[in-house]
């Protein structure tokens, strides 16, 4: 089976650098650190799905120069080859130039079965980019797994949200997105490290992929940011030492804000 | 005054409080329709209390295939809807599939979409706060119907009277396309609230000790009528489970109360609750950085606060 396997760093990182006027770096930092993670859980399916099955993952990523890095990643930990988007007038692209951008790289690559990603619970601002693909690509949405499973051409999931637990089915080709709950990934090996430096990246701009600059970046956006404030900070209000009475304190402080 | 299109949020035809807050966010912008994408006879159930909230409209989108497919039949239902009402805007929870229905219901109508709002301006201008509050940002769509996902407990729900006029509206799914739904398991939560919709959280970190102690942070829950959470630390150490964890890996929330216990406010955690109305810390640590955005703060043994405090709830209660 045809696995795609989509490398989400980059996303995540425009739609931050949107922001960058007022970025703090420690947060940027931090969020991409935990982006890596479900970038490998989701190669990590992809490469149990091709030992189970056979077949081929390639992994596809969208984004600057440094998106090689998630690239590399994946190659080593066994991905078959990649496909790298790479064009300066995705700079500033929303949620939509992105889908359709990868909805394009998607269609480069034949015969696919299934789109994996990770899922965006990280990223209160777009959470959607899976979803949105299988708009585009009209193709079923199995979406925010747990756990995944291929029999024939039926893809079955169980989907986990704050509601709790849906069991899902699909016909293939469809569109997967994990969770971090979804497997541990593996640890690239020495061999598979030397392996990915000769495993192939097509590099592709947009136009190769036959979208028109003017529907991505910033200017095809189709929402603005107006302003953006760093809010003042939370300041620390009342400290206290417990002497044995913290918890009637704190009681009696709640009283005082009428919340309980 | 123009229409504007409210998913109803709800779980077998018990409406979600965050209904009400969309429906009161809604009436900022024109007259809310409510829309109810559920098995037949849902919406005769919920209209009262849509109306209860303004819903001027309840469009009826009833059928088996509406609840056993996933995330389409509302895409097509809104999509439907869209096409004859033109609303001025179309509000929807920030929930995963909220997003998700919001996500695609922007991208094939070629609308723009806010996600996550905190709060909406009559003329359409969303209020998101991101990096886990560190920053507020205005964003207003430019393109179509604006489509807007409103995050659980950042709009305040008010009554106001509505007419609940009921209309049926009929949509076909594409099944070939779509996913289907073959058996759902409610989350065994008890008798607590829902993480991201609670009032009260209350949550447990590293400091609790192991699974069987986190018993003082559900005490405390339940004298308050709360929801138990957990920091990445706690989830991490097996002491509760992970869809419980709040933080950047985990819910966001925003509750009036928010009390930590024993946790020491990791940015990872700050991310998923600092921008709760009251925040209350009990640390044993007087340098974790959790009190340099509590409220209230206590330095001490969290077993002898929690239940001390547990203890005064009650009793104030009766």
């Amino acid at each position: 089976m045809n696995i795609v396997v989509l490398v989400k760093q980059v996303p995540d990182t425009w739609s931050e650098r949107k922001l960058s006027d007022a970025d703090h770096t420690l947060d940027r930092e931090s969020a991409d650190a935990v982006l890596d993670e479900i970038n490998e859980r989701a190669v990590e399916e992809a490469l149990l799905l091709k030992e189970a099955h056979g077949g081929e993952v390639t992994v596809i990523a969208m984004g600057p120069d440094r998106a090689t890095d998630a690239i590399r990643k994946a190659l080593s930990m066994g991905a078959d080859k990649a496909v790298h988007v790479n064009d300066a007038a995705l700079h500033g692209s929303d949620v939509f130039g992105t889908a359709k951008v990868l909805a394009k790289a998607i269609g480069t690559v034949e015969g696919f079965d299934l789109v994996i990603a990770g899922n965006e619970a990280t990223d209160g601002r777009m959470g959607a980019v899976p979803a949105i693909l299988a708009e585009y690509l009209g193709l079923p949405q199995v979406t925010q797994l747990r756990k995944l499973t291929v029999e024939g051409t039926t893809v079955k999931g169980e989907r986990e949200t704050e509601e709790g637990v849906a069991h899902l089915e699909a016909t293939l080709p469809a569109v997967v997105s994990v969770t971090e709950k979804i497997n541990e990934p593996r640890y690239p090996s020495f061999k598979g490290i030397m392996a990915a430096k000769k495993k192939p990246v097509t590099t592709l701009t947009v136009a190769d992929l036959g979208v028109d600059a003017g529907e991505v970046g910033l200017g095809g956006a189709w929402s603005g940011v107006i302003e953006a404030s760093p809010k003042p900070p939370r300041t620390a209000g009342q400290r206290i030492d417990d002497e044995g009475v913290g918890g009637s304190k704190i009681a009696e402080y709640l009283v005082g804000q009428k919340l309980i | 005054m123009s229409e504007v299109l409210v998913l109803v949020d709800h779980v077998d035809g018990d409406v979600k409080k965050v209904t009400y807050e969309l429906l009161s966010a809604a009436r900022r912008l024109g007259e809310p329709s409510a829309v109810v994408v559920a098995a037949p006879g849902t919406a005769a159930k919920v209209r009262e209390s849509l109306g209860r909230y303004g819903a001027a409209k309840v469009y009826a989108v009833e059928s088996d295939d509406a609840v056993n497919y996933l995330v389409t039949p509302k895409v097509d239902a809104l999509a439907t809807i869209a096409g004859t009402a033109s609303p001025a805007a179309i509000l929807i929870s920030a929930t995963i599939e909220g997003k998700e229905v919001a996500g695609r219901l922007a991208a094939r109508l070629g609308s723009g979409l806010l996600v996550d709002v905190v709060d909406i301006d009559e003329d359409g201008t969303g209020t998101q706060s991101i990096f886990g509050g560190a920053f507020v940002v205005k964003s207003k769509v430019n393109t179509g119907t604006p489509i807007i996902t409103v995050r659980p407990g950042g709009v305040e729900a008010t009554e106001a009277e509505g007419a609940a006029a009921e209309e049926s509206v009929e949509i076909s799914v594409d099944t070939a396309k779509a996913t289907k739904v073959t058996g759902r398991e409610q989350i065994v939560g008890g008798d607590r609230p829902e993480l991201t919709e609670a009032s009260v959280v209350v949550s447990g970190g590293r400091g609790v000790g192991s699974a069987e102690s986190f018993d003082v942070v559900e005490k405390l829950a339940d004298s308050l009528g709360a929801a138990v959470g957990a920091s990445r630390a706690a989830v991490d150490s097996g002491y509760y489970p992970h869809q419980f964890q709040v933080g950047q890996t985990g819910k966001t929330v925003s509750p009036q109360l928010y009390i930590a216990l024993g946790i020491s406010g990791a940015i990872q955690h700050r991310a998923g609750m600092q921008t709760s109305k009251t925040i209350i810390a009990v640390n044993k640590d007087n340098e974790a950085p959790i009190f340099e955005i509590a409220d209230f703060g206590v330095v001490g043994d969290l077993f002898n606060v929690a239940p001390q405090l547990t203890e005064e709830v009650a009793k104030r209660k009766g």
